[in-house]
């Protein structure tokens, strides 16, 4: 079985986000970066787990620049067998999926696996472009996926509930909570990673469609205000006449 | 410039999150000036309910696959050519996001994802999303002539217009075969409670609760309330409520008008999926919890005692 796995890097979750250069660009000063969760905790790891029981190899792929080799490796190290690096900066969705379908088009993987979302650009798309650029079903929000013979069986997020569906041949999926359970690299792991390939390949040409102008941060909250707890009538009371939310 | 929407169906009916997108567009085609058209699969009841919220047509491919990606985005795709529309707007949500990736890819559109705001079209087209998993927003430019405009539940909201009702026409596209097969649906909840993104209530509670016993005094209030339920992220690791309740940066973000927290501390990872609602309460015994940072309300004291006190006190709000 052979499986592509693409992986973003994304700030770690506790970072303070702060702009420079008039809010144009995204202060990276004293920021910390790890594996975007989706991609490591639930796409690879259920990659690996599939490898490992029906053989086959893990390859991830990510979208960046030579900065973030080190966060490739760290996903190497849960279990990977190889990693390409496409050498471009990720600015548009449309550009990273672009870059992805013109690597794995001639490579026959038999799954494409991605996070739902990365927690810096919260778009959720990338997967559904890679899947029209390679005219591939897709499947979106995966909870849970299993191989019965050539088929997959998975099940997804859908409106008000979950669905069971099944796919015959290659497809592309995103994963939500609940694919895997999340793995901590060990040190044979680790040291693996170090020698495990890292190919490093030129973008193919491409157009950003869109470009980000500038960045805000939300308001402030004014002051919160206390409540007696013998007394929550009073907080139905503001609820309704004062923040008319009820 | 005439906008289309992907409108998802219920029995029907356009879902909630299906109607906001179609007031926004409304409003974004009032001043950009153009109509509204919207694209719809499946069995459809009259028009859906879209006219209301400013459709005048909608083309409905009833024969497509709902559960296919692939299907839903050739027919959005249909309906763009055969209405010139140049701007196409969903939901950000489940079937939204999947659909807008692959219609953008095919009409070579730019997309912005996770939209809040109105597009502004001064200098350039430019729609502001949020970032960071809601720790900050940027003003996105979309440079394609075809743009793609996912939006945010509850950013907008719902607002009808009296254009009545839309003209209902079927949708003549080859679709293709279908390459999945659904095996079945499960529903969440049997009670078709609405789901929690697009909520305008939510009650939420953490690790504060003790164990998932105690919950039956959360789901009360949220009752009394007509509010949706959701968890901070170790309640639902540990399992004591389902995954699909937990909010925050690593699970689903929400803005409802109201959040309540009941015994969660006030995680920068929490906070990043709840600070976009309109009015935050909070509820936590330690007068230090980071969360009355966030928060408009805040009561200090032992949920135990507070929650059943305020489900009395919404009860007789109710009663009026
Ligand atoms: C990579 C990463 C991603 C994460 N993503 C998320 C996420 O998406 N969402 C999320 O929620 N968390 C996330 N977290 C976890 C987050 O850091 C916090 O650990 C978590 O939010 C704490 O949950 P809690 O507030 O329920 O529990 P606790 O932090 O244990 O807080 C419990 C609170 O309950 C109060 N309390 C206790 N007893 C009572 C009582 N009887 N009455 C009233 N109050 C009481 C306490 O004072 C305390 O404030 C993430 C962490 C990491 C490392």
């Amino acid at each position: 079985m052979n499986i592509l796995v693409c992986i973003s890097k994304a700030p770690d979750t506790t970072s303070k986000i702060a702009f420079t250069d008039q809010n144009t660009r995204f202060d990276t000063n004293g920021i910390q970066f790890i594996v975007n969760p989706y991609d490591e905790w639930y796409a690879l790891v259920r990659g690996i787990e599939l490898k490992e029981q029906n053989g086959g190899s893990v390859t991830i792929i990510a979208v960046d620049e030579a900065d973030s080799d080190p966060v490739i490796r760290k996903a190497i190290a849960i279990g990977a067998d190889k990693a390409v690096r496409i050498d471009a900066r990720p600015t548009d969705p449309s550009f990273v999926a672009q870059q992805i379908a013109a690597y794995a088009a001639d490579k026959n993987f038999d799954m494409i696996l991605c996070g739902k979302e990365t927690i810096n650009y919260n778009g959720g798309v990338v997967g559904g472009m890679i899947a029209e650029h390679l005219d591939l079903p897709y499947i979106s929000l995966a909870t849970n996926l299993d191989m019965e013979g050539s088929k997959a069986v998975i099940t997804r997020e859908v409106k008000g509930g979950s669905e069971v569906l099944e796919v015959d041949g290659p497809f592309v999926l995103s994963a939500s909570k609940g694919l895997a359970e999340q793995r901590i690299p060990n040190m044979r792991g680790i040291m693996a990673a170090r020698t495990k390939p890292l190919d490093v390949v030129s973008a193919a040409e491409a157009a950003d469609a869109t470009t980000v102008r500038s960045y805000e941060l939300p308001p402030e909250k004014g002051d919160c205000k206390m409540v007696d707890p013998e007394h929550p009538e009073e907080l139905v009371r503001l609820l309704h006449e004062e923040a008319k939310v009820i | 410039m005439s906008i289309l929407i992907f409108a998802e169906l219920k029995e029907g009916k356009a879902t909630k999150a299906a109607l906001e997108a179609a007031s926004y567009a409304s409003k974004a085609a009032a001043d950009l000036g153009g109509e509204v058209i919207a694209v719809t699969a499946g069995h459809i009841e009259g028009d859906a309910g879209l006219g209301a919220y400013g459709v005048t047509r909608v083309f409905n491919a009833s024969d497509a696959n709902t559960s296919d990606s692939g299907q839903l985005s050739k027919a959005v795709v249909a309906a763009a050519q055969e209405s010139g529309a140049s701007i196409i707007v969903m939901a950000h949500d489940h079937a939204g996001k999947l659909v807008a990736s692959r219609v953008s890819v095919k009409l070579n559109a730019g997309i912005v994802a996770g939209a809040i705001a109105l597009p502004t079209n001064t200098e350039g087209f430019i729609v502001k999303k949020s970032v960071f998993s809601g720790k900050a927003m940027a003003h996105v430019e979309i440079k394609t002539a075809h743009k793609v405009i996912t939006i945010t539940p509850n950013s907008f909201g719902l607002h009808t217009n009296d254009k009545g009702t839309a003209e209902v026409t079927a949708l003549s596209a080859d679709l293709g075969q279908s390459k999945v097969t659904v095996r079945e649906f499960k529903p969440t909840s049997t009670d078709g409670s609405i789901p929690l993104p697009e909520a305008d209530l939510v009650i939420s509670a953490g690790r504060g609760m003790k164990g998932p016993e105690n919950w039956g005094m959360i789901e009360e209030l949220a009752s009394e309330f007509g509010a949706a339920t959701a968890c901070s992220r170790p309640v639902s690791d540990i399992g004591w409520r389902p995954h699909h309740e937990h909010v925050g940066q690593t699970g689903i973000a929400i803005r409802p008008n109201l959040y309540i927290a009941i015994g969660i501390s006030g995680a920068i990872q929490h906070l990043a999926g709840v600070n976009g609602s309109k009015v935050i309460v909070v509820v936590n015994k330690d007068p230090e919890a980071p969360f009355f940072k966030a928060a408009d309300y805040g009561i200090v004291g032992d949920a135990f005692d507070v929650v059943p006190k305020l489900t009395e006190a919404v009860k007789r709000f109710n009663a009026g």
